[in-house]
């Protein structure tokens, strides 16, 4: 067979990418095809209607609810300040009058006769779509947002939690195999995307979220620290809408395990830059993973050739990455793929490969357990 | 799609696209028939880059082809049509289940009311459930529409409103939907399924808030008063909805719809076709399982009944996480005879969510992985027992006090002690190293009572069978009774408790080449040799309170078939409980596994 089983992750130092940036509900787009923008521009705008506070001006005023409407200062249509007098009892003799404020800002909607309640609209929401990459408009869906592109260093993670952010790429671990403690997380990280090495802890993640980082990014996790974080186990793989403060992404997977020396190295490689880091994932037919985008200045246009992105070839020599125990995380080569079906240790039988360490040490593995990585 | 002419058919190429692994299969007309002459199978390829189910059936096809010295795709990857020479098949044909499991969004006015039952609605059909949306749920309108985009659901279930009662709240809700324009997960053709359950008046009125770009069903309320829950009617449409729309969807799906001679079936729709077939055949009640990467399909038939449930949530890879927090890790772990870093295991759980197409390979990672099984198989019964009720779409009566806390009812047509024939099928079953393993998997996990039959699908056809029935109904025929069902053996299993070492039913087995008798103590698991094709008569006599299926304390003399596992003794007692103690079950599973041989590699890797 020719075709790897498992495909890799995309790590890219330069391809070209394009997102699309909607609305939930029809509005207008700010910006114009062709246009440049940056991750935090507002490219779609729209506004909701405020949200309405019923006041009980016939029960605060002890009214019947015909009265109310003579005895509102406002009327249907006009605008009142929060605490500003709503509507005032007409009192004895001109004396000894009530008067009911209004609890927020906003418009007089209704009043109702019926019930003595007077609803108050309050200020219009704006709902806005940021850019999230900063590129070219090369397309405007009117009323509804744009797609932008632009040449940029691409990062697949394997899962994350947390939604879009944006940030500064800074370097937490010097090494791609050094565990992500906590004290190496610093105040200066705040708004940063912080890269580690490998496993982060528990303890790091909720540093990182005190001191203010948009993201972090490591190699590994343990289950139990997500666990922990998240106040939650997680059934399914549908992530994206955790409200953490933080955005967490790991590249390899859960455990003890280091990044892959090629995805450390791009990130290293781009400290400084400014990324869009997404930690939704979604892993079910049509597969969604979390991304890492550090777009390109002209100069490193420049300078780095596009990114050939790796075919599913499986043959010898071509590096892998073990994904199951016992050997899970482990880097090497493939040495021989025998076409036969071998019995494995657990007494299934299954096709195999051999991969060879650095070390010269080789071990068996089933097909299904290796994924490509780039050399 | 050609016109199939039966006659010509020699050779016949089948692949079923599961969620997680593709499977090929080869049959060939022989002077015996029809036989499925060899197969294979490749990781499923639903992910980018390849995005493109045809792909893993090319691996699939592509072992298939190098086992069999048999060239079945040309240059361009396509596969070459008809059979001429040593090249090439007469007829393809694909059942997929490639969708993986069932994700939907539910709606409802209240969110503790009508979006509550909808949500029960929809777990009962076997969902996850991604949110819950309602008018009251403290969420602005845009934040839930954003929602309603971000999680690109499967299905959308709309609730609310009482019979009779108020429009307004429910027509906002689907107008709320309506320009969120939900995108499914792939296939632009593809139209989301959206089910109104709730009030009748209001049903018009959501047929004009939504247009072509989706595809409505209007059910009965799912709670047409308030103390009152009619679940049945929605829960059997996102069923029907599921396998038509969902379940076979994939990246890649129309392009596969291009290459079979016959349309591509659901999986659970051919698993089902097969058992059915088999019941009726025989006269028999029966139950299947087939357990998947993302869901577990349960079928049974009973007193000529059919019921099918698709436990979308439940299954050994992408599932595999939801089956831990469903079942708890402690649950899962009592199966397990030998000390477990818990830790690890998470770890190990969560890397086989996120990589689903691993497989184990150490004989840790196998009893592991099997354990998972036991627990999902156990679930999903659990599930089908509650569906395959003798009442039709439940109407369960509710006073006030329980308007916010209703449970499903009716009583199960699902009789463990009724029980002919139990089929395993599914990769972990199917592909067990031992036959003993997925016999004693069914038995753990299905709790047969009194004596049953055990048979798994040998080498996992069921599903391509179901679909070549359809086109050709002989060669499918041929290839079951030949190749398909491997029969286990029968487990003969006492209802009833008791103490451990208490007597639990004495026995005698005779017949051709066997003779044996003995008492069985609670507690206890014994395997008596009886291979395929022996029968045997058993006479067995069960302590006071002890039913073998003639009643409490009652003798019964049944003629048992052998298989390739044998005469499994079972008097752990039903129903079947493990010691609280996790020494004492320990002690227990390994002593059952020793009764069984489970893993003889274990025993050997440690005695080295």
């Amino acid at each position: 067979m020719a075709t790897a089983y498992t495909p890799g992750l995309t790590v890219a130092s330069r391809i070209t990418h394009r997102v699309r940036r909607q609305l939930p509900i029809p509005g207008r787009v700010k910006v114009a095809e062709g246009e440049k923008v940056t991750d935090r521009d507002i490219v779609a705008e729209t506004f909701m209607p405020g949200e309405i506070t019923p006041v009980n001006v016939a029960n605060l005023l002890a009214l019947p609810p015909g009265d109310v409407v003579e005895c509102m200062l406002k009327n249907e249509g006009e605008r009142v300040e929060a605490s500003e007098p709503l509507a005032q009892t007409k009192g004895i003799f001109g004396l000894f009058k009530n008067t009911c404020h209004a609890k927020v800002s906003g418009t007089v909607e209704t009043v109702s006769a019926v019930t003595g309640q007077v609803m108050i609209r309050g200020e219009p929401e704006p709902v806005r779509v940021q850019a999230y990459l900063s590129g070219k408009v090369i397309e405007v869906l009117p009323d509804e947002g744009v797609v932008i592109e632009a040449e940029v260093s691409f990062i697949q993670g394997i899962f994350g939690v947390g939604g879009e952010t944006y940030g500064r790429i800074v370097l937490a671990c010097a090494e791609y195999d050094q565990e992500l403690s906590d004290d190496l997380i610093k105040p200066v990280m705040k708004d940063c995307i912080v890269i580690g090495g490998a496993r982060m802890t528990e303890a790091a993640i909720r540093r990182a979220a005190d001191v203010g980082a948009a993201a972090i990014i490591s190699g590994g996790i343990d289950d139990e620290d997500l666990k922990a974080f998240l106040g939650y186990d997680l059934g399914v793989a549908i992530t994206g809408s955790e409200e953490l403060g933080i955005t967490v992404i790991v590249t390899e997977g859960f455990g003890e395990i280091a990044m892959a020396r090629r995805t450390f190295t791009l990130l290293a490689s781009r400290e400084g830059a400014d990324a869009s880091v997404n930690g939704a994932t979604q892993i079910r037919a049509g597969v969604m993973r979390p991304e890492i985008i550090i777009p390109l200045t002209e100069k490193e246009k420049a300078e780095a050739p596009p990114s050939r992105l790796a075919d599913s070839e499986l043959k010898l020599g071509r590096p892998v990455r073990i994904i199951r125990d016992p050997y899970f995380g482990l880097i090497g080569a493939v040495s021989a793929l025998p076409p036969e079906l071998t019995t494995l240790e657990s007494g299934s039988k299954a096709r195999v490969l051999e991969v060879k360490f650095d070390s010269g040490e080789s071990v068996v593995i089933p097909r299904a357990n290796v994924e490509l990585i780039e050399g | 799609m050609t016109t199939i002419d039966p006659d010509t058919v020699d050779v016949i190429l089948a692949t079923d696209c599961g969620s997680t692994t593709t499977k090929a299969i080869l049959i060939r007309k022989t002077d015996q028939g029809y036989r499925q002459t060899h197969r294979g199978e490749a990781p499923s390829t639903v992910e980018a880059p390849f995005a493109d189910v045809t792909m893993g059936v090319v691996n699939a096809v592509t072992e298939v082809s190098e086992l069999a010295g048999r060239r079945l795709l040309d240059k361009h990857g396509k596969i070459i049509q008809p059979a001429r020479g040593g090249k090439g098949c007469d007829l393809y044909i694909s059942t997929s289940s490639a969708g993986g499991g069932l994700q939907m969004l539910v709606a409802g006015v209240v969110r503790q009311m009508t979006a509550e039952s909808a949500k029960r609605a929809a777990l009962g059909a076997g969902a996850i459930v991604m949110d819950v949306i309602a008018s009251n749920d403290k969420r602005r309108p845009h934040a839930q529409i954003q929602r309603i985009r971000e999680l690109r659901p499967d299905m959308i279930l709309i609730s609310g409103g009482t019979d009779g009662g108020t429009t307004t709240h429910v027509v906002q809700i689907a107008e709320l939907i309506a320009p969120a324009k939900p995108q499914p997960r792939f296939g632009r053709d593809y139209r989301m399924p959206i089910i109104f359950a709730g009030n009748t008046n209001a049903a018009p009125l959501i047929q004009n808030v939504f247009d072509d770009s989706v595809d409505l069903s209007i059910v009965a309320n799912l709670r047409p008063v308030l103390e009152r829950e009619n679940l049945g009617p929605a829960r059997d449409e996102i069923h029907n909805l599921f396998l038509e729309h969902v379940m076979a969807h994939a990246p890649g799906y129309d392009k596969l719809m291009e290459w079979v001679d016959a349309p591509i079936m659901p999986t659970p729709a051919a698993v089902g076709n097969i058992l059915q077939t088999i019941a009726q055949e025989q006269g028999i009640n029966a139950v299947g399982v087939d357990i998947g990467g993302a869901t577990t399909d349960v079928f049974s038939v009973f007193d000529g009944t059919f019921n099918r449930t698709v436990s979308a949530n439940l299954g050994m890879s992408y599932s595999i996480s939801n089956v831990c927090a469903e079942a708890t890790l402690p649950k899962i772990l009592r199966w397990v005879h030998f000390e477990m870093d818990e830790r690890e295991l998470r770890n190990r759980v969560k890397n086989k969510m996120i990589r689903p197409t691993t497989i184990p390979q150490t004989v840790e990672a196998l009893i592991f992985e099997q354990a998972v099984a036991r627990e999902a198989l156990r679930l999903a019964y659990g599930q089908h027992k509650e569906f395959a009720t003798t009442l039709k779409g439940i109407q369960q009566q509710r006073t006030v006090g329980d308007t916010f806390s209703q449970e499903l009812g009716g009583q199960t047509i699902v009789d463990n002690m009724a029980l002919d024939l139990l089929v395993g099928s599914g990769g972990v079953l199917s592909h067990a190293p031992r036959m003993h393993q997925t016999a004693m998997m069914l038995i753990d996990a299905f709790a047969p009572e009194g004596v049953t039959r055990l048979a798994k699908d040998s080498i996992f056809m069921m599903p391509h069978l179901g679909v070549l029935a359809q086109v050709h109904p002989k060669a499918a025929m041929e290839v079951f009774q030949r190749d398909c069902l491997i029969y286990l053996g029968t487990c003969v299993a006492a209802k009833g408790t008791g103490k451990p070492g208490r007597p639990c039913f004495e026995y005698a087995v005779k017949g051709p080449g066997i003779d044996e008798r003995g008492e069985m103590t609670f507690g206890e698991l014994k395997l008596l040799e009886l291979g395929p094709g022996q029968t045997a008569t058993i006479t067995a006599d069960p302590a006071r309170g002890v039913n073998l299926g003639a009643g409490a304390g009652r003798r019964i003399v049944q003629r048992v078939e052998g298989g390739t596992v044998g005469l499994i003794l079972d008097a752990r007692g039903r129903p079947l409980q493990l010691p609280e103690d996790r020494d004492a079950c320990r002690r227990a599973i390994e002593q059952w596994t020793s009764s069984l041989d489970l893993y003889p590699q274990l025993a050997t890797a440690v005695a080295s």
